[in-house]
């Protein structure tokens, strides 16, 4: 929701990054203040996962220019683990699977670790059992996954419920979901995007990254982008998502395409 | 080579003084024999390829004659609670005032189990581990005096384990621990072999597990090396099955300068089961080898084993996994698995997993993987808040977990989760 008191979370000016040598975004321009909830879309190989992953810090995506300010700090001078307990969260698009660490172990370590940044009371097993449990309620999501190794053998849906469970715990400022509706049928949809809409508040933000409309039935976004080659070439309100959805994304690049050629 | 074959006649020195038993006189004199006929083996035999063992005979190495004395809360750190029987050897001398027996079983001192039980003894010693060729096992023959026999009656179950604690104490000193374990038809057993150390000096540890499982017997068994940091670890470990028994093993080396680990498992009739699991987990300059022999004699025989290494430092991990199917044994089910983790450049590992069928109804599934920690499980684990430092020593820890999370016995398992996990923190 668009607050008047809110205050700037992200700012990313002119980005450029690369992978393997290739340049993957190029010149992307972002404003995220608090409260609001941002949906990115494109077609595929446009950069979104790209983006959600250089705002995280993934060691394979090299930044070649630009800057990001996130919460009055620049982005780039934190270490991925730096930048997480600073409130940065990204919910992978296919979260990894660890096997030999319990999932309620993996959590806990988590959670201690931020709440420790934050100058707040660390958990011990026992506390953080009962804490975690009133949490995955929220995602309507069975205890037997605290006992399991993280994601290992999880289905695509509990791995995304997993992953918002991490973002209920860490109760990050920033919020990127990388296309975390892929792979989810629609009652696991509903729930998920329940758990994220009532994690969303007034001091916190959502950069929803999506290739299709569907999430956004049943999260609302303030604004909706399109990226395409790297950069975002249109914004909107969410009557743009649906609009997307029946006409496809072809149409946003011929615009895009003709408006620059009028103002060169 | 000369040199090498003096150094064994060196070791030969301190001898247990002759038994009025005169088989076990034969016995020891045809060791000795054969340690007077072998040399210590050297980088050229194909056996001991990659594992130079050379260092032992900078040392001169001297059986202890008497045992030191402990202190009770010496033994402490090592204790199993749920322990029904405990034998305890220092430098390989039976301490009886540490050890106990609340198993209603024979849990007792070789010494006296070769006059006590004296059939059994006499037709299973020496019998599995054969010193022909192998002029460790040899020399531990020639040494045979204290040790640990278990004899499990037919159709007992003895739920609780019973721990075999072998303590090293003095610089320099040999010891040559040897085990007989005869689970009788339909009994069930769970050891734990735990070698470990008071000193960091150099000593000289040659071991020799028998164990020989009757008809539906279930042995369950774990072993423990996490001696001293500059000591040297043979051991020979025979196992035999008859017809249906299952044999269960978890091995864990953590310690010694350079360890070697020799497993022959016989699956000597139809039916027959087991596991052999295996974890080292080194650092430093350590050298930690396991060579293990799974021999499918009969058919309908299954055999399972995942062994892993975790090598930090310069340290070399060696492990030799040779599956035996012979001619006439169909329908053997095996599986192998080799998964080595490297956390430097300088650490190395060699594994050479060994299949020979010579019977055409098998199935047998082997596989090694030799990597690094997986970047994107780092970074997963980071962008959750946890330092890099953290992350790598988690998903350490995890790689080895899914070995020791195999021991049966919860008290040793959860101390040595610990103990990994201290290991792993420990590294810079």
């Amino acid at each position: 929701m668009i607050y008047q008191d809110s205050k700037t979370l992200l700012a990313v000016r002119d980005l450029h990054a690369s992978v393997n040598g290739t340049e993957i975004l190029k010149g992307m321009e972002l404003t995220v203040r608090s409260g609001e909830v941002h949906a990115i879309m494109g077609p595929n190989g446009s950069g979104k996962s790209t983006f959600a992953k250089v705002l995280a810090g993934h060691p394979a995506y090299v930044v070649t220019g630009g800057e990001v300010e996130f919460d009055g700090r620049s982005l780039f001078e934190l270490a991925p683990e730096a930048r997480a307990r600073a409130g940065v969260f990204l919910g992978f698009q296919y979260p990894i699977e660890i096997p030999g660490v319990a999932n309620s172990q993996f959590l806990r370590l988590a959670y201690n670790t931020v709440q420790a940044e934050r100058g707040k009371d660390e958990l011990d097993p026992l506390e953080f059992d009962d804490f975690v449990r009133e949490k995955m309620k929220l995602l309507e999501m069975n205890p037997d996954f605290l006992g399991r190794s993280v994601n290992e053998g999880f289905s695509g849906g509990e791995k995304k419920r997993n992953e918002i469970l991490q973002m209920a715990l860490l109760e990050p400022k920033l919020a990127i979901l990388d296309e975390t509706d892929s792979g989810l049928d629609i009652d696991a949809l509903r729930i998920v995007a329940g758990g994220v809409n009532q994690l969303s508040n007034k001091d916190n933000a959502i950069v929803l990254v999506t290739h299709y409309q569907r999430l956004l039935n049943y999260i609302a976004p303030d604004y909706v982008h399109v990226m395409e080659a790297g950069r975002i070439i249109k914004t909107g309100g969410k009557e743009l998502a649906l609009e997307l959805e029946a006409r496809g994304y072809d149409w946003v690049g011929a615009e895009a395409e003709a408006n620059a050629r009028a103002s060169a | 080579m000369n040199t090498a074959t003096g150094y064994l006649d060196g070791l030969l020195q301190g001898q247990p003084p002759a038994s009025a038993l005169s088989w076990l006189n034969q016995l020891r004199a045809n060791a000795v024999d054969r340690v007077a006929a072998l040399t210590v083996p050297t980088t050229r035999d194909e056996d001991w390829r990659f594992t130079d063992i050379s260092p032992l005979t900078k040392f001169s190495f001297q059986p202890a004659q008497e045992a030191q004395p402990l202190a009770p809360a010496a033994i402490e750190p090592w204790a199993i609670g749920e322990a029904a029987a405990r034998l305890v050897f220092v430098d390989g001398i039976y301490a009886p005032q540490h050890s106990f027996n609340r198993s209603g079983i024979a849990v007792e001192n070789l010494g006296a189990g070769f006059t006590s039980h004296a059939a059994a003894v006499q037709a299973q010693l020496g019998r599995l581990a054969a010193f022909e060729r192998n002029a460790f096992a040899a020399l531990n023959t020639a040494f045979l005096h204290d040790g640990a026999l278990i004899v499990v009656p037919r159709e007992l179950a003895l739920a609780a384990p019973v721990h075999l604690l072998f303590i090293a104490t003095r610089k320099h000193a040999a010891s040559y621990p040897r085990c007989l374990i005869v689970a009788e038809p339909g009994s069930k057993l769970t050891l734990v072999e735990d070698y470990v150390a008071l000193q960091d000096e150099a000593y000289f540890t040659n071991a020799v597990t028998e164990i020989a499982l009757g008809a539906n017997a279930q042995v369950q068994h774990v072993r423990v090396q996490r001696d001293g940091a500059e000591a040297f670890h043979i051991a020979n470990c025979a196992v035999s099955l008859a017809r249906s028994s299952r044999y269960h093993a978890v091995s864990v080396a953590l310690g010694a300068r350079i360890s070697r680990h020799n497993l022959g498992v016989l699956l000597a009739a139809e039916g027959a089961e087991c596991s052999i699991d295996g974890l080292a987990l080194i650092g430093g300059r350590q050298l930690a080898d396991t060579h293990t022999l799974i021999d499918h004699a009969l058919p309908q025989c299954s055999s399972r084993q995942l062994h892993k290494c975790i090598v930090d430092g310069a340290a070399h991990a060696v492990f030799n996994g040779n599956i035996m199917v012979r001619a006439g044994a169909q329908r053997t089910d095996s599986a192998q698995s080799s998964r080595n983790l490297l956390l430097s450049g300088k650490a190395r590992v060699d594994t050479k997993p060994q299949l020979e069928i010579f019977a055409d109804d098998v199935k047998c599934a082997h596989g090694a993987t030799v990597g690094q920690l997986d970047v994107d499980e780092v970074f997963y684990l980071k962008s959750r808040g946890l330092s890099e430092t953290a992350a790598r020593n988690l998903l350490t820890y995890a790689f080895g977990a899914e070995v020791i999370e195999r021991i049966p016995v919860a008290s040793l398992r959860q101390r040595l989760e610990a103990s990994v996990l201290a290991q792993t923190e420990q590294r810079p």
